[in-house]
């Protein structure tokens, strides 16, 4: 392997780059470190589960259901069998008594229809893609093959695509109960008396499409056995979570299971599921006593990895005149796709007490129905329920806006929640703890130059210019840091919010961090490392961090809902604080002072007024040597900390989007783009950045280009790339950021989470921008994807002729910086 | 994303090629020539194709190549979109083909896809077929029995079908020089930078005193194979492409709202026939607008 390609070489580089070697204890937290796990991540030089080799391993395929909806009459794997390299065959019949039901842990109501879920489909197939049967081989390549020589005939029942339509009295039933899986409602004030005798009232109705998460690595299953215990390997976000789920679900006891989430290349929440595939592998491997090994194609993850979004939301707004907003009602349809996985009904939850956004009301009103529909399930995606209430109330405030001849900015200004306001329990009862929207806003416009957009829109707009431009608000916030575990369990989830960390003191002074949170990209090692340097006096590069694997992190919750930090990272230094304080009860001893005396600073802890100290280093060894302790001072300093928040995380900002609107193709392209943040205090402004522009990439995407189209019989028509559209570097702007930073009151590290603000935030802005730019000709919504086609129609289908200027009474001009 | 089993032969030579795939086809057996694979190799991953042998003629040097032959530029079957983009001969003299191929896919595609193979597919959304079709380019064809021109109004039949006969290795392409007083332009619209063309146009003009003396438009992606917007190139003729005087009609943009005449363009998740009409008519004008 040449020099270039060694992951280690280029770790030192890197590190030489940053400075590595110089003094820098006290000082890492806040530092713009480039990331230590990066090396390995970008060269593949690490193990990623489809790398992982076992001796005996034999391959497995998936034969997939190839209908929506339809009854199994027969199943015969008989031919496959004999194939050469194949070593077995099953139908999901093979597999009935023993492969249950994989988990739903979150019934949001007492009534909610739970169907049962088979890994593999014995009696009737309700999605396309829904496993049918498997075979196992020698190589992946005879396993593919033989798929092809598996008989399945069906009995074709009729498919149920629209949720509408599902909750139609004589729709065909994709379960026996019908197609409501549940409805849950929750109200606040007195929404009626709001919406009475209201001045304005704004009511729309939006389509949240179905999303298809998309990480960079497929998912890869490993599974093996010696007999007695079990590992599993798995591209996952959630080891810890998967292995309780997974021990329930087979019966393999969980203190002889093993789940290993080695380096894992995304998720995006596509990875927060407890899957079939993870299932068969295990009842494989016991079955077989060899090695199993599945990995998924990109087309079969289009069809299998579970779905985002695909809500229909119904949401009104009761306004005075002045704008003032009197009370919002939301009605949403949330398709759930044919089954209930891991959390699958609760991912509306997660967005409905954020359907208010950033706003003062007196009432609120929300209701969600789950439908079921013959489509893949749905489950959380980046974002998981707040990006859809983002959306409809921040494309409702801008219609809003329209109807009462406001500029945008000016109505979102009259009813946000100002700064000297925090903190701020909101009408849906919760308790924002920091935030300051006026400062967020004022540097978004100063670095956007809104009114000289705003004025070569109008130019454009006289001239008639085929290319219109259009200017997008979107003043977002958003609940994360999952989750304060009473919370949780009052919503009747079925676990804790809580996240664990270990920090162990080496012999030789170096630090080993164990946590809980599963990175799965995201930069754990680079920001735990820095906490842990800045809390224990040590160097940035002593500090390694241990990961997903649960017989190395016996204990953890895992990675979802921008938690890890805001959680995890609070946890390890907790931790932290622990081993500061049993080194300090050493330090005294060994310097025979009063533990009182001793100050702690730079890695070093001192008696009061003197030189005379100790390193923790040189206490790390005294407590290994353990030769002269306190009495009764166990001879270590190593401690955890399991760290439960008190309160959600309110990362805040506002994002402004210029569109430019080809009329003439309906081409929108985005000119340019400004995000100012507010995700508290921050620990690696890299990191930060870089969640950032990502998360507005996929935000922008969902505005654009993403959707996971149907046809009536229920066939997924984007099963490739060329069909379902990432966009590249190259279909997006240059993104201008900046942060604001209001600390959270709500965790000693005053962070907020990063992971999903740019995604909750940007979709809006795009749409908004879009609506904007065609307003004069009558435009009042672009369904997402805005694509050129649906662009171009809704200019076509609008009742407007273009007007030569805009919206004239608009009362109040925001200057740059006006909003301050 | 496994394709089905198959033979594979790598002839050593063109003339080999020809005997292997004569064999084949006597044989009654469903072969495939594959070039740079770009186009062949997913559907083979999808299991959309199963041929019983792939003839890969990707390594034949005597069919990669760029040279001038006088009145046109023969263009080696196996001559990648890369060293098509790389060739001043091309630039200088076929601006067109340059012009398309730069919109073709991404740089590893084009690295590896080749001129002939991208032509040979003839998926009726590749940018090549129509500025083919523009030029009136002569394809090469080889077999065992000898050598066969076929001219480019002939050589795409259908979806994914040319006038290639089984036993017929492309060889290599004549575009012909227009010679002096053309300007060219090829429009693609696309959803994002490395997606299929919506629709594209291929489009090379010659002015003469300020009016339209000749035009030459090709469609892509406007039905099952590129077609000539005939009804534009005839209106056009004699027409001024300046831009008219305020409120008088403009005859380009009569002329190219034409474009759509005799197209049968398809539907699917980019767009329908009626939203594909349109954007040919638009395009169309973008297009000459840009050529001269």
């Amino acid at each position: 392997m040449s020099e270039q390609l060694d992951a280690g070489l280029i770790a030192q580089r890197i590190a030489e780059d940053d400075g590595l070697g110089r003094p820098s204890a006290g000082h890492e937290v806040g530092r713009a470190r480039r990331r230590k796990e990066d090396a390995r991540l970008v060269t593949g030089r690490t193990t990623w589960t489809d790398n992982v080799q076992l001796p005996g391993m034999l391959y497995v395929a998936f034969l997939r259901s190839p209908m929506a909806h339809a009854r199994i009459i027969r199943v015969d794997v008989s031919a496959a069998r004999t194939l050469p390299g194949v070593v077995a065959a099953y139908g999901g019949a093979d597999f009935a008594g023993e492969q249950g039901s994989l988990p739903c842990a979150w019934p949001v109501t007492e009534d909610i229809v739970i169907p049962d879920h088979p890994p593999m489909a014995v009696t009737e197939v309700r999605y396309v893609g829904e496993a049918v049967a498997c075979v196992v081989a020698t190589d992946r390549f005879k396993a593919a093959d033989a798929l092809e020589a598996i008989e399945v005939d069906y009995e074709p029942l009729r498919a149920v695509v629209d949720m509408t339509e599902a909750l139609a009295e004589d729709a065909p039933k994709v379960h026996e109960p019908g197609n409501r899986a549940f409805t849950w409602k929750f109200a606040q004030g007195d929404v009626d008396a709001a919406f009475r005798d209201a001045p304005v009232v704004i009511d729309r109705t939006y389509v949240q499409q179905r999303l298809i998460p998309t990480a960079m690595e497929p998912r890869a299953v490993v599974a093996s056995t010696d007999g007695q215990t079990f590992t599993l390997y798995s591209s996952t976000q959630i080891p810890h979570v998967l292995r309780v789920m997974l021990a329930m679900t087979t019966g393999i006891p969980e203190h002889r299971l093993r789940v290993i989430a080695p380096d894992v290349g995304g998720g995006f929440g596509s990875k927060l599921q407890v899957t079939a595939e993870e299932v068969l592998a295990l009842l494989l491997t016991r079955r077989l006593g060899r090695p199993v090994k599945w990995t998924e194609s990109r087309s079969e993850g289009n069809l299998t990895v579970h779905h985002g979004r695909d809500q229909l939301q119904r949401i009104s707004i009761a306004a005075e005149r002045d704008g003032r907003i009197r009370g919002v009602k939301v009605d949403l349809l949330a398709d759930m796709g044919a089954y209930l996985m891991l959390v699958t009904p609760g991912v509306p939850l997660l967005g409905a007490f954020m359907y208010g956004g950033i706003y003062k009301m007196d009432a609120y009103d929300f209701t969600c129905t789950g439908v079921f529909t013959t489509k893949m399930p749905t489950d959380a995606y980046r974002g998981a329920g707040r990006p859809e209430a983002t959306f409809a109330i921040e494309r409702a405030v801008d219609e809003l806006a329209c109807e009462l001849g406001l500029d945008p900015v000016e109505v979102r200004r009259r009813n946000w929640i100002t700064h000297e306001e925090f903190p701020y329990t909101t009408v849906c009862g919760l308790t924002y703890d920091s935030g300051n929207y006026e400062a967020a806003t004022a540097r978004a416009l100063e670095l956007f130059g809104y009114d000289r957009l705003r004025a070569e829109q109008a130019e454009r707009r006289e001239r008639r210019d085929p290319v219109q431009l259009g200017v997008g608000v979107s003043t977002y916030t958003e609940m994360c840091g999952l989750a304060p575990s009473r919370v949780l369990g009052s919503l009747r989830y079925g676990a804790g919010g809580w996240e664990h960390a270990t920090v162990r003191m080496l012999p030789t002074g170096k630090v080993e961090v164990v946590t809980g949170t599963s990175p799965h990209g995201q930069g754990h090692e680079t920001a735990w490392s820095q906490i842990t340097a800045d809390a224990l006096g040590v160097p940035f590069e002593d500090v390694s961090v241990l990961h997903g694997d649960t017989a190395v992190s016996h204990k953890g919750m895992d990675t979802y809902g921008s938690r890890s930090l805001v959680v995890g990272g609070v946890a390890v230094l907790s931790a932290c604080e622990k081993v500061k304080d049993r080194a300090r009860e050493l330090a005294a001893h060994v310097l025979e002072a009063s533990a009182d005396d001793i100050e702690f600073s730079d890695g070093s802890f001192k008696v009061r007024g003197t030189d005379e100290g100790r390193t923790i280093q040189e206490l790390a060894l005294a407590a290994f040597a353990a030769h002269d302790l306190p009495d009764g001072f166990e001879p270590r300093l190593d401690a955890e900390s399991t760290f439960d928040p008190d309160n959600f995380s309110f990362p805040h900002g506002t994002h402004l989007c210029a569109v430019e609107v080809d009329t003439e193709t309906g081409r929108c392209s985005i000119r340019s783009y400004v995000a100012v943040d507010d995700v508290g205090s921050v620990v690696n402004p890299l990191i930060v950045e870089g969640q950032v522009h990502g998360g507005i990439a996929q935000g922008v995407a969902q505005a654009l280009f993403e959707e996971a189209v149907h046809d009536a019989e229920g066939n997924l028509l984007t099963t490739t790339m060329a069909d379902y559209l990432i966009p590249s570097a190259s279909d997006l702007p240059a993104f201008v950021t900046d942060r604001t930073e209001t600390p959270a009151t709500s965790n000693p590290l005053g962070v907020k989470g990063v992971g999903e603000a740019g995604t909750i935030a940007s979709t809006p802005a795009v749409v908004n921008a879009i609506v904007d730019a065609l307003r004069p000709y009558g435009v009042r919504d672009v369904r997402m994807p805005c694509t050129p086609e649906r662009v171009w129609r809704a200019i076509a289908e609008a009742p407007a002729r273009p007007a030569a200027t805009g919206p004239e009474e608009s009362e109040s001009a925001i200057s740059e910086g006006g909003a301050r | 994303m496994i394709s089905a089993p198959f033979d594979y032969i790598r002839p050593e030579s063109l003339d080999e090629a020809c005997r292997v795939l004569a064999e084949a086809d006597t044989a009654g057996d469903d072969v495939k020539v594959l070039a740079g694979g770009q186009s062949l190799l997913p559907l083979l991953r999808l299991r959309l194709a199963y041929p019983a042998a792939l003839v890969d003629i990707g390594r034949l040097r005597e069919l990669r190549g760029v040279r001038d032959g006088g009145d046109h530029v023969l263009i080696g079957a196996m001559t990648t979109h890369d060293e098509v983009l790389r060739s001043a001969l091309i630039r200088k003299e076929i601006p067109l083909v340059a012009l398309a191929t730069a919109t073709v896919a991404d740089p590893a595609v084009r690295h590896r896809g080749t001129f002939g193979g991208s032509l040979a597919h003839a998926d009726p959304a590749g940018d090549l077929p129509a500025v083919a079709l523009a030029l009136d380019c002569v394809f090469v064809a080889r077999s065992s029995a000898g050598g066969r021109e076929i001219p480019a109004a002939d050589f795409f039949v259908d979806y994914l079908e040319t006038a290639l006969e089984p036993g017929e290795v492309l060889a290599g392409v004549r575009v012909p020089k227009l010679g002096p007083g053309w300007g060219f332009h090829y429009e693609k619209f696309h959803r994002t930078a490395q997606s299929w063309a919506t629709v594209g146009v291929a489009a090379a003009v010659r002015l003469d005193g300020g009016t339209v003396e000749e035009a030459r438009i090709a469609l892509t992606n406007m039905g099952p194979a590129p077609v000539r917007a005939r009804a534009v190139e005839e209106t056009l003729r004699g027409v001024s492409p300046a831009p008219s005087a305020s409120g008088a009609r403009d005859p380009l943009a009569d002329a190219c709202d034409r474009a759509d005449e005799g197209t049968s363009p398809p539907a699917d998740l980019h767009g329908g026939p009626g939203y594909r009409r349109h954007l040919a008519r638009v395009l169309t004008r973008r297009a000459v607008a840009a050529a001269v």
